[in-house]
């Protein structure tokens, strides 16, 4: 029987659960997880007064309930794999190292912000600011992976330096503004302003986009990369198409402000077959 | 905590008293040191620790706009710095620019009791003081900006002395500083007037002010002098952070003759080699100056490695450090009286031109003949936290350790310097003192500070003794203020507040009307509105005026 916390007691305003993290969780018995502490409004709790706690990690740790006033969940965490069954808070996996959270329900804003490792799965939507540096901060996630199998906010991937990230749905406004580098992977639609600011790295969507003026036409082509993500993504159970894999991309480089080393990739769909 | 006690079996170091390490006893009575104390009286035993004055930083940037610019500038640094409440103490934040809250208690946690805020427009004097009213447990003051004062430089001008120095002490009144700072005299309005442009010799004419930077220092010394400021000018010394500055730092120590001048931050005007190019250290040159004048004091404003914050009203230099590191950076305008520029900076061991600001500073510790003229400072946080002290004196203490952590740094840099060349000096116990204790009270004119003699502050810091010194002077175990036990065992054991030092010179009132149509026509501000009022003065002490000892 692997590890579950059911979350019992309802928080009546936002809660940080830093405690809440395989690592943490791991080693310990039912009685000392209950005793972890948690932060619930401005007063120190425990996740025994909220959580109903149940069985061993045997690599898994599950935690049921509706989590989305529950901020921090998975942060920092190393290794093994953190099982949200509802909807998780804000910061998912902040700072996160290794390991995997996979949420089946939808995510707050700012998941996996200055991520390091590791893998975060939303079955649901995402907030706002996925993947990105905290306020102040200029290098977002810096590795890992987050697969957001619905829509995701704005600025998606702000200062982002290295990872993939991948939105089935849309993607907000400024995606990968002032992005370092590392993919973003939108198959829906792009926001307004994509791009901005951004010093390498790559922003590929399926629909057609409008783009700010500092971005110019390359060329179009069949990056071969893009067909090894695609198909990486269609393994993780995203709805790939086989004309995407095929497909032919207009190039465009930019941000012209910046380095103009960066690129937007739109998938041809007047060559679409 | 009782109103008397009597501290026994420690190791006294005061050197203000020359007591050098003797076992004595130091008592207290209603926050300040006496003489004696009855047989009765409580005791602290403190066998086999140090007994110390409590610390004195006097140039620090602690409190004001410029200040909480930086902050805000910076949140990702506050974040991974909480400084959370205890029992006793309020809850901020850390990073290389603490919140007020966090100053204090982090200051008096490294044994320091009083502070003095280096840089201040009148304009911004109101926020300072309510910053500083939020700053716990130390004593501060703050000196007031006036060398880029756009009246001040029309009575120069027009020659009217003697409106001069009567302006310059309503400008101190009005604000409620306790000393005068130049900022690169002369330079804003250029910068503001002419595009990216600075001023590279205290001889250059074609200002835009018709003023050379010499007139301006010379005629502050002056009115000082004649106001009997406890503490002399204070300057940041034209061309800073510039290759070949040292010229500039010898003329202006030149141009003070036998006036009293306290030079801030010298570190960083003892560069050689030529503009825009690499510098090379003029460290030895400028310690030279300077232990053959006996006028002169400086704080050495040390570059430490790790995360800094360049803040200053100097806007030139502003501009100059944003496009060395091209970080996010704020430059702005303080109306007729100042500029300021705020740049985010990290210090790097690699790096040729820190290393270099790094052995620099320590030559000129190592090379000074009198530790009374020359203090620790880093010229906080613009060459790195107060935070670092304890690692500053560590270098300074233990010539093993320092030679190790040169071997750490840039090659090519320590070359260009005599650190290796002998220089094996290691500062006493009582250096230290000197340097961070007795020295700067004694330059800023705070008798009751620095020392443990009867009638001081009972301003006290009790070390256990270690050899690690960097250790040591992170945590003392016991720290007094006012007599008050304010640590004892490493922990806070009860808050409180620091008065306000400033000073009230005379001035003739009829200089009120000579600037009254000037705010009337320049400033944003009525003038009846731009005084400080008493009622921001809270818990505060006027120093009074002295006779300038040279």
């Amino acid at each position: 029987m692997s590890l579950t916390l059911a979350l019992r007691v309802a928080p009546q305003v936002p809660m940080e659960a830093e405690a809440l993290t395989f690592d943490r969780v791991a080693d310990l018995s039912e009685s000392d997880i209950a005793a972890l502490p948690l932060l619930h409004g401005n007063e120190k709790a425990a996740v025994g007064d909220f959580f109903k706690v149940s069985g061993r990690a045997n690599g898994e740790v599950h935690l049921e309930g509706d989590l989305g006033r529950v901020k921090y969940l998975g942060a920092g965490m190393s290794r093994g794999r953190l099982v949200i069954h509802g909807n998780a808070g804000m910061h998912l996996g902040s700072a996160m190292i290794g390991g995997e959270i996979l949420v089946k329900g939808n995510a707050g804003d700012w998941v996996g912000p200055e991520m390091l490792g590791g893998r975060i799965i939303i079955t649901g939507n995402a907030g706002h600011m996925v993947g990105s540096a905290h306020r102040g901060g200029t290098i977002g996630m810096r590795g890992g992976e987050i697969i957001i199998h619905g829509n995701a906010g704005n600025e998606t991937g702000n200062g982002m330096r290295n990872g993939l990230i991948a939105i089935g749905g849309n993607s907000g406004d400024f995606t990968g503004v002032n992005m370092r580098a590392g993919t973003i992977m939108a198959l829906g639609g792009l926001g307004w302003r994509s791009g901005a600011g951004m010093v390498r790295g790559s922003i590929v969507s399926m629909q057609p986009a409008e783009l700010l003026p500092t971005f110019s036409y390359d060329c179009d082509y069949r990056p071969v990369y893009l067909r090894l993500y695609l198909l990486y993504l269609r393994e993780l159970g995203m709805a790939v198409e086989d004309a995407w894999i095929e497909g032919e991309y207009r190039r465009y480089s930019g941000d012209s402000v910046e380095l103009n080393r960066g690129e937007i990739l739109l998938l041809n769909r007047q060559k679409l077959s | 905590m009782p109103d008397t006690l009597r501290i026994v079996n420690g190791r006294v170091y005061d050197p203000a008293n020359g007591i050098d390490g003797e076992v004595r006893d130091i008592c207290i009575s209603d926050g300040r040191i006496v003489a004696s104390l009855p047989q009765d009286a409580p005791r602290l035993d403190v066998n086999g620790m140090a007994i110390l004055p409590g610390g004195v930083d006097i140039h620090c940037h602690i409190a004001g706009a410029k200040v909480n610019l930086a902050r805000k500038l910076q949140p990702e640094d506050h974040r991974r710095d909480p400084h959370p409440s205890t029992a006793v103490t309020r809850s901020g934040t850390g990073g290389i620019v603490p919140s007020t809250f966090a100053t204090g208690y982090r200051y008096a946690a490294l044994g320091y009791t009083t502070a003095m805020e280096a840089a201040v427009p009148p304009l911004a004097a109101r926020h300072v003081l309510e910053e500083l009213h939020d700053t716990p447990v130390i004593d501060k003051g703050f000196y007031v900006l006036l060398a880029n004062n756009v009246f001040l430089h029309r009575l120069l001008r027009e020659g009217r002395r003697e409106e001069f120095r009567n302006a310059v002490a309503w400008w101190i009144n009005a604000a409620k500083a306790y000393a005068v700072k130049l900022v690169n005299p002369g330079a804003d309005e250029l910068w503001k007037g002419q595009r990216n442009t600075n001023i590279s010799s205290i001889d250059q004419t074609g200002t835009g002010i018709d003023l050379t930077p010499r007139q301006i220092i010379r005629s502050f010394i002056d009115v000082v002098e004649e106001l009997g400021l406890p503490h002399p000018v204070h300057i940041h010394c034209n061309n800073l952070g510039h290759s070949g500055n040292w010229q500039t730092t010898l003329e202006t120590m030149r141009t003070a003759g036998e006036s009293r001048l306290h030079m801030a931050h010298i570190q960083f005007h003892s560069y050689g080699g030529e503009p825009g190019k690499n510098p090379t250290s003029k460290g030895p040159e400028i310690a030279e100056y300077i232990n053959t004048h006996p006028n002169i004091t400086t704080d050495v404003g040390q570059v430490m490695f790790g995360k800094a914050t360049a803040m200053t009203a100097d806007a030139p230099l502003g501009y100059m450090l944003r496009n060395i590191s091209h970080n996010k950076w704020i430059n702005a305008d303080v109306e007729c009286e100042s500029g300021c520029g705020i740049v985010p900076f990290t210090y790097q061991e690699k790096v040729y031109v820190h290393a270099l600001q790094w052995a620099i500073g320590l030559e000129l510790f190592l090379l000074s003949k009198d530790p009374w003229r020359i203090m620790l400072s880093t010229d906080h946080p613009n060459g790195g936290s107060f935070l670092k002290y304890p690692r500053l004196i560590r270098l300074l203490m233990d010539r093993d350790f320092r030679n190790e952590e040169i071997q750490k740094v840039n090659p090519r840099a320590i070359k260009k310097t005599v650190l290796l060349d002998n220089l094996d000096r290691q500062y006493t116990l009582n250096e230290i003192a000197i340097i961070t204790r007795a020295a700067p009270a004694r330059a800023l004119g705070l008798k009751h500070k620095g020392h443990l003699g009867a009638g001081a502050d009972a301003d006290i810091t009790i070390y256990e003794e270690n050899a690690d010194k960097e250790r040591m002077f992170n945590a003392p175990r016991y720290v007094i203020k006012d007599g008050r036990m304010i640590i004892a065992d490493y922990e806070f054991r009860t808050d409180h507040e620091g008065r306000l030092l400033h000073v009230a010179p005379a001035y003739d009132a009829a200089i009120e009307q000579k600037l009254h149509p000037f705010f009337d026509d320049y400033y944003s501000i009525e003038f009846a509105n731009y005084p400080v009022a008493d009622s921001y003065l809270h818990h505060h002490e006027i120093v009074p005026p002295v006779k300038a000892a040279v």
